[in-house]
């Protein structure tokens, strides 16, 4: 019984230990130091959705390095700090904190959606400034604190179904579209909604889950043999890219149109480029533009991390530059807090107008959408070519 | 000191276990009043009552009735949604957080407890690992069914669909409740650290309690000998049974607390998926089986670990299953139980986390 005792005097103390430490943590860095800006930024770097945050934390430190190269924001050298949420919201809410702790003044974050609404929520009640690069869905940016660089679902599925419309391109339309995924799910929504609107008739709606997303010939056959003479993907590029080489199988060739996800198609291992021939989608960032900006960014993104930038990289690095112009504009300084930034720059974020990689014009409505022109973007010869 | 002396040992025992939970809760709550707790730790207060929790259901299951359960994540789902469901129902209807919470948790519990005596109604009379691979493809059912789930709410009353919202066919003035993959969005904010502590104390009185009753006796005695318990006359399904739901009725009020935590609810493979499952068995593990205290140390303990060592970034989780081995090594393997006690117990300080210390 004595053993008994001492042992959980010492668990009890290990316990207590922890929590001291872990408490002692905080207080240091509260005020951080007052000649940098301090901003965080959150997203999947381990886990499935990794090769999302990796980009967007790739562009976010590429567009840093050249700001404070070039003297940062009024003087103040920023210092960026990405955290990992594994594409979780309990996870991103800690990273979250994490930065908290680190002394962040604003936010470039969070990456993916349901971790972008819950760190929303969290952002919200602290009064920090949130820039989403790539959160897409519509209660990311439910709060006047919230920016977000990317389109809403909504704004993409109708978007596409406008653009089929006014261009003829069909009037018979599948629709495949992965029922796990919170982005897949949004556009095809907002696209059947537009859809009916329109007057173009949805012959099949096909869905996939995460876990079967590698055979699609069940849903190609159910779109072949509807007639469907338009197949639209609202999903990630690699599976597209099986949802092509399957239908050129069942030799079954509409028109197949896709959303900003389609990006990056051409670069996955494996995929014979010609099948993509033809392949529409909307995309706000095309790496082969000739655009002198996006060229530069292109290169410098290859030299500095190898390989093609795609649109969340594009997103981040237009991300870190609209809050550098915002915070330029409300004489953003490095010893105000957090509170005190988001309040003067929230105001500043509907007035700037910048010209970004996604964009020629990127501005911003006191909503937190951004208001671009979507591109529709059509391969042709195995290359990326704007539609005008 | 004395009185403590005279007391039995299962009751001296339980009050240490009881005060573990009490001590805790009151170093930080001096933390937080001085203020000198950090954002994260003060973040991470809510969750790790919920695994607390967890953990110490799961260990009704594995440690006393000595059945191997993984879908205990799928259990939490169950009451994360249904009880996030009410609440985002009854916002408004309800607009005292206190008596929305009380009821959401009652209505995760129940139907987490419901789900539970239905599966183990059929698999808890079979013998071996049936229960293991039952539980195994409930929690993907679960996962998968919430993800195809559609509900929506107007002036008409629900609407349920398992297709898309546009099958709903709402009235324009509908909202959109359960949204497939999107989930629950806007779950009120209720949970706080204090209410999860009294959840974890009263779990602990809920499993402690019976683990000493007299139908804890006949739990242990099925798990120990089931043939000895059945010619002894004791209904082998009924305790079975009875342990069974109880721990997915509490892995019920985790999910409460997870769902109240956070603004957006999703079943991924994450939270509420199979590597949940493996979770929450691991702090089981490595706590000690049928140790209660241990389950309670080892969810906080492996809980805050990975936290702790963002500093490390791209080794985080590197380090994280090192630790993992190390600790599952120092804890189980026979020479370092022999080492411990040969080097540790010189020292009046025989670390002995074992089941019969329960």
């Amino acid at each position: 019984m004595k053993n008994w005792k001492k042992m959980m005097s010492a668990a009890l103390t290990a316990a207590m230990t922890v929590t001291m430490l872990a408490g002692c943590g905080g207080g240091e860095t509260e005020k951080g130091s007052s000649d940098t800006i301090k901003i965080g930024g959150i997203g999947p770097v381990t886990g499935d959705a990794a090769i999302y945050g990796e980009a967007v934390k790739n562009g976010a430190e590429l567009a840093v390095k050249e700001i404070n190269e070039a003297g940062g924001i009024n003087g103040a050298q920023i210092e960026f700090n990405f955290q990992d949420d594994e594409a979780d919201a309990e996870k991103a809410v800690n990273a979250y904190n994490t930065l908290k702790d680190w002394g962040m003044q604003a936010l470039l974050g969070t990456v993916t959606s349901a971790p972008c609404v819950a760190v929303g929520e969290v952002a919200q009640a602290d009064n920090m400034f949130l820039l989403t690069p790539s959160g897409t869905a519509v209660e990311c940016v439910q709060y006047d604190n919230a920016f977000r660089v990317c389109f809403s679902d909504p704004m993409q599925g109708a978007e596409s179904a406008k653009y089929i419309a006014d261009n003829q391109l069909a009037t018979k339309i599948a629709v495949i579209y992965n029922s796990s995924d919170v982005y897949s799910t949004g556009i095809y929504q907002a696209f059947a909604k537009e859809a009916e609107t329109e007057g173009l008739e949805i012959v099949a709606a096909e869905a996939f889950t995460a876990e079967s997303k590698t055979d699609f010939s069940v849903q190609l056959q159910k779109a072949k043999d509807a007639g469907a003479e338009l197949v639209f993907l609202p999903f990630y590029y690699s599976e597209a890219a099986l949802v092509l080489q399957q239908a050129a199988g069942i030799n079954y060739s509409p028109i197949f149109f896709g959303c900003d996800g389609m990006d990056g198609i051409l670069d996955v291992e494996g995929f014979d480029a010609d099948l993509a021939n033809n392949l529409m989608f909307l995309s706000p960032f095309t790496p082969t533009s000739t655009d002198e900006a996006i060229q530069k960014f292109v290169t410098d993104y290859k030299e500095a991390y190898g390989g093609t930038p795609n649109q969340f990289a594009a997103d981040a690095y237009d991300g870190v530059y609209a809050m550098k112009a915002a915070m330029e504009k409300a004489e953003v300084t490095p010893d105000m807090s957090a509170s005190d930034i988001c309040d003067v720059v929230k105001g500043a974020m509907t007035e700037i107008t910048i010209s970004g990689v996604t964009a020629k014009e990127l501005t911003w409505e006191a909503s937190g959408e951004p208001s671009k022109a979507p591109m529709v973007v059509k391969i042709a010869d195995g290359d990326y070519a704007v539609v005008e | 000191m004395s009185g403590m002396k005279k007391m039995k040992k299962t009751t001296k025992s339980n009050l240490i276990t009881y005060g573990l939970v009490i001590g805790i809760y009151l170093v930080t709550q001096i933390l937080i009043m001085t203020g000198s707790i950090s954002s994260l730790l003060q973040g991470l207060l809510v969750p790790l009552c919920s695994y607390v929790i967890l953990a110490v259901s799961l260990n009704l299951t594995v440690g006393i009735l000595g059945e191997l359960s993984l879908g205990h994540a799928g259990f939490m789902c169950v009451g994360a949604f249904t009880s996030a469901f009410f609440s985002k129902c009854m916002v408004d209807a309800i607009p005292v957080a206190g008596i929305r919470y009380f009821l959401a948790l009652l209505i995760g519990a129940a139907s987490a407890g419901i789900f539970g005596i239905l599966i183990g109604i059929p698999v808890l009379r079979l013998k071996g690992d049936y229960l293991a691979i039952v539980t195994l493809a409930f929690g993907e059912i679960i996962k998968n069914v919430v993800n195809i789930l559609f509900i929506g709410r107007d002036s008409n009353g629900f609407h349920f669909s398992t297709k898309d919202v546009m099958s709903l066919g709402m009235e324009p003035d509908g909202q959109v409740i359960i949204n497939g993959p999107q989930g629950i969005t806007g779950t009120p904010k209720d949970s706080t650290f204090t209410i999860g502590v009294i959840l974890i104390l009263i779990t602990l009185v809920i499993v402690l309690n019976m683990i000493h009753s007299r139908s804890g006796r006949a739990i242990m005695a099925v798990r120990d000998n089931r043939i000895a318990a059945e010619s002894i006359g004791i209904n082998v399904t009924k305790y079975k049974l009875m342990a069974f739901s109880v721990s997915a009725a509490l892995a019920g009020v985790a999910g409460v607390i997870y769902s109240h935590n956070l603004a957006t609810l999703t079943a991924q493979p994450k939270n509420f998926g199979y590597n949940m499952s493996i979770m929450i068995l691991v702090f089981v593990v490595l706590g000690g089986i049928g140790n209660i205290r241990g389950s309670i140390i080892a969810a906080i303990v492996l809980t805050l670990l990975p936290e702790m060592l963002r500093g490390l970034n791209d080794y985080r989780m590197l380090i994280y299953a090192v630790v993992l081995i190390a600790m599952m090594l120092f804890n189980w393997s026979p020479k370092a139980i022999e080492w411990r006690e040969k080097h540790l117990s010189k020292r009046k300080f025989a670390k002995k986390k074992c089941a019969e210390e329960v």
